[in-house]
Order: C-alpha cells, then structure tokens, then sequence
C-alpha cells in the first residue's frame, strides 16, 4: 500500500547554489502527482530529495523535512539504503544493468541486499514484471538475455519492475518516457494509472498533456519553488498563480 | 546531395568522392597489414626456428649439462607458473582495489598523487623493480626464491591494472550507479556487483594486459627468482623461469643450446596465449545475449 508524503521547508543545494528554496506540501496515499516546471526549474531535485539520492552527487545537501509515511527521511537515525528501498525511483533514461539477464535486473534491489530464497525471487520477478506489463514480451528470455538487449520502452518497463521488486510504498518517476516513442509512451502511462492501487507515485514530467492525462494532483515549480500545488484539473483550468497560467499556456519555459 | 535526399532520388556519390573513399579505405588496411607483418613476422620467426626442439622431453625433463644429449625445461615451465601466480595474487587483487579508489573516490589531490605514483611506477624500468625487491625481500630474508620474483612482478603489474580498472569503471555510466544506489543497495554493493561487474571484461583485459607484458620478464628475475637448474616446488627456494631460461640458453656459446633457446621462447609465447585465451573463453561464457 501507499502512504502519504509530507515535505516541509525543504531546501536544496549544489555546493554554494541553492536549487530548492524551501518547499512544503502533502501527498496522499495512492494517489498520482505531477510535478511540471521549466527545465532547471528544481523537479528533479526536488523528487531525488525524496529517497535521498540528491546527497549522492558531490557538495549536494539537503535542509528541512521529509516524511514518507512514519519514516522520517532525514532523521538521525533513518539509514539512505532504508529510505530507498520504500521509496523507489525510475529515471529519465532507461537504466538496465547491462551485464545483467533480465531476470537479475529485476531481482538486483533484492538479491544484492542479500535476499536468497529462489523461490520467492521467482515469484517476485515474475509478479513485478506483470505489473510492469513485461512478462509476456520477455518470458521466453527471463535468464539468457541482457536487460539491455530490449528496446528503450521495454528497458524502461524493466526498470520499472526492478523497481516495483523491492515492494517500496512510494514510487518516484523522473521523466519516465522523455525518451520514449508515443507507443511506448502510452503503455507507461496506463502503467501508471494502475500503479497508483499499490503505491504513491510522485511523476515529473515535460509533458503536460502527460500530466493531465495520468495525475489527480499536479505541483508547478518555478526558479526553485513550488508555486502552485492543487487538483490537476484545477491547474490546467483555472490556476490560482499568474505564473502557472503563463506556462500552462505556453507564454514561457 | 541534399536535394538528391528531399526529392527522395538515389544518392549517387560523384566519382571524386567514391575514389577519395576507395582511397582512404585502402590506406587503412595497408596500415592495419603493416601492424600485423612484425608479429606475424616474430611469431613465424620463432615457430619455424622453435617447434623442432619441442618435444615431449623438452616439456618433462629438467636441464642436462652442456655436451649431454636431450633435457627440457619442464622445471622452468612450472616456475614460470608459479612465479606469475604469486604475480597476480599480488597484482590484480590490489590493482583492482586501487583503480576502484581512483575511479570510485579518487577525484581530489590524494587521487591525483596516486594517479602519478602509479604513471611513473609503470616508467620504472624492470631492472630496478628487481633491483628494489633484491634489496627489500632477497637481502631480508638471505635467500633467491619464486616469491621475490612473483613480489617484483607483481609490483610492475599493479598501476598497468591500477589505470585500467580506473578508465573502464570510469566508462559505467552514473546512470547505472545511480540505478543501483536507487534501489537501497548499499554503495560498496554497488560497487563490486553493478559498477565493476558492468566494467567487468574491459578490466579483465587491463588484467591480461599487465599479465602478458609481465610473463616475459627478465631482468626483474636475474636477482629475485634467479633461475634454477633442478626440479623445485618450494616458493622460499631460488626457481627457474623460462625467460631466464632463453636467456641463460641464448647467451651461451652452445649450439644445442641456442636450439633450446628458441624451443623455451616459443613456449613461453604459447603459454601466454593459451592463459589469455582461457580467460578469454571463461569470461565470455558469462556474457549474455545482447549485453552492451
């Protein structure tokens, strides 16, 4: 199941550059948002705060407060690894292990965190591949192909799956089919709207249409802040911010 | 030609260009033959004036005195083993390490000192790694032995496998880290079992590499292994090897030795190539379908 997210006052910096300037706001449990905003604008950032992987780049640091259900994500004692096994995260581009069958990718979040029983795995991979709406492109081919031997769609499905095996309650999507051709595109998108039963799901996008079409909430980031944060309907129609309107209607970004 | 393409006919190269292209072409295959003609060159060298002395004793049978008919090397072929083992228990372990460091944590001034170190390790020339272990190891412990050697080797392995690993796990995309790290998987994990196993069979090259270029040493040898005329199995004993072996062999005024020579050059060259190709066929049984 999902579980809500509860961000305040959360700033960001690269080194000396701050690229949050303190951010709050709610998600509900099982629910889809968008987060839309000109490139440069924090989306990215603002959602690789969300699992920590922000502080992975060099001079990176985060201030503020995350809560993804009753885990306090920047808390003294909350371990990264812990964070991002609950919070999984797709990126912009397909990312497959290369030298992984497809099979392993989809087992690595937990083989390599020492998970063993072979019969859960399977059960696991093959459950994760269903959701991702994969299993029966690549069944015939589990254990003797490389995950980078699937087109740029499928890879991104497999990625999805990979990240759907760690069973997170929050899933992050970073552009997931910037990359990808409509076709694929669509297959992503119905994936999310069936997604969102079992976990969050937090979805940056360029794509507005994309927005509209698979989230219920929508966030629009400027320069670094949140300036609007409502029902997607809402945003699209009747924008509560002068900015929002300006870029929703294209007159920037 | 760009309107050939818009009007969708044919592109049709003009003759100019086709002959430039036939041209080009040509030269870089003559370039490519003449990379090839010296070793092809060596190899066939040494086949024609080796594979007459190699036969079943040569490969069983230790040296007999100079005059006496027969004997082998089989004592050097097994030192020569011996001594690259202790080579590579050294060189690649730690070189795998430090290019990890390098490439993984290494990008500030202690990285870079270490960068240099190994750059001008790799410059030393052999002799004085020998020389160097001589004195540290041999004059220590009072004694020539397939350790010193196997210690002097492997040093000279170390920042050839050091930079290697370094450049291939520096070619894994941060996407691919960032992948793993995404999952909960622990950086160290990620590491060995995602970023260096992605970098996997470039870094095995790096290490056929060192291990080729080092399998044929000699000077390093001289005053660590030594050399050795008798069967000897003991690491703490002064051992044979076969390029102390040719060497020994091709400076001596003795014809059947000189034929020895050729017969212990052209097995050593066998040797490393029949490693390198078994490592080659190991690591490629892993390789999957498609994998990039």
């Amino acid at each position: 199941m999902g579980v809500g997210i509860e961000v305040r006052g959360l700033r960001a910096w690269f080194g000396a550059s701050e690229a949050l300037h303190g951010i709050s706001v709610e998600m509900r449990p099982n629910t889809v948002t968008a987060i839309i905003g000109p490139s440069g604008c924090g989306k990215s950032t603002f959602v690789r705060c969300l699992n920590r992987m922000h502080e992975t780049i060099p001079g990176a640091r985060v201030e503020g407060e995350v809560r993804i259900g009753s885990t306090d994500v920047y808390g003294n004692g909350t371990p990264a690894v812990e964070v991002r096994r609950r919070v999984g995260m797709v990126f912009q581009k397909p990312n497959p292990f290369p030298t992984m069958t497809i099979y392993d990718n989809v087992a690595a979040g937990l083989k390599l965190n020492g998970f063993r029983n072979r019969r859960e795995l399977d059960e696991t991979v093959e459950r994760s591949l269903h959701m991702a709406a994969l299993w029966d492109e690549v069944k015939d081919g589990l254990k003797k192909q490389s995950g980078a031997s699937l087109s740029g769609g499928q890879q991104q499905r497999l990625c999805i799956a990979r990240a759907l095996a760690v069973q997170p309650e929050v899933l992050l999507m970073d552009e997931p089919a910037s990359a990808l051709d409509p076709i694929s595109t669509a297959k992503i998108e119905d994936l999310i709207y069936q997604l969102k039963e079992r976990f969050t799901v937090v979805i940056v996008t360029h794509n507005m249409q994309q927005a509209a079409r698979v989230a219920e909430w929508t966030g629009f980031f400027l320069m670094g802040d949140l300036i609007e944060f409502d029902k997607t309907q809402k945003i699209f129609t009747t924008p509560g911010d002068k900015r929002t309107e300006d870029y929703i209607t294209g007159r920037f970004g | 030609m760009a309107e050939a393409l818009q009007s969708g006919m044919p592109v049709r190269l003009s003759l100019r260009r086709r002959l430039v292209n036939r041209a080009v072409m040509a030269a870089t295959g003559v370039a490519a033959l003449l990379v090839l003609i010296p070793l092809f060159l060596i190899l066939g060298f040494l086949g024609a004036k080796g594979i007459g002395s190699v036969n079943w004793a040569f490969l069983t049978h230790t040296p007999v005195p100079v005059g006496e008919l027969g004997g082998g090397m089989a004592n050097a072929i097994v030192g020569t083993f011996m001594i690259l083992g202790i080579a590579s228990l050294i060189g690649v372990p730690w070189g795998i390490a430090g290019g990890i460091y390098l490439s993984e944590y290494g990008r500030n001034r202690f990285g870079n000192a270490i960068r240099f170190t190994a750059d001008v390790l790799n410059g030393v020339p052999s002799i004085v790694t020998g020389m160097a272990v001589y004195g540290l190891v041999v004059v220590t412990q009072g004694h020539f032995s397939a350790f010193a050697g196997g210690i002097a080797l492997g040093i000279m392995m170390i920042p050839i496998i050091v930079r290697a690993t370094e450049e291939m796990l520096l070619m894994v995309p941060q996407t691919i880290r960032e992948a793993a790290l995404g999952l909960g998987i622990p950086q160290w994990r990620t590491t060995l079992s995602v970023t260096l196993r992605t970098a996997s069979s470039g870094v095995i090259t790096g290490i056929m590499l060192a291990f080729a270029r080092v399998a044929g040493e000699t000077a390093p040898l001289l005053f660590t292994a030594f050399g050795n005329q008798f069967w000897n199995l003991k690491l703490n004993q002064p051992t044979a090897a076969l390029s102390l072996q040719v060497y020994t062999y091709a400076i001596s005024p003795y014809e059947d030795w000189h034929r020895m020579a050729w017969a212990g050059a052209l097995v050593l060259i066998v040797m490393i190539m029949g490693t390198i190709s078994v490592v080659r066929i190991i690591a490629s049984r892993g390789m999957l379908k498609g994998a990039a």
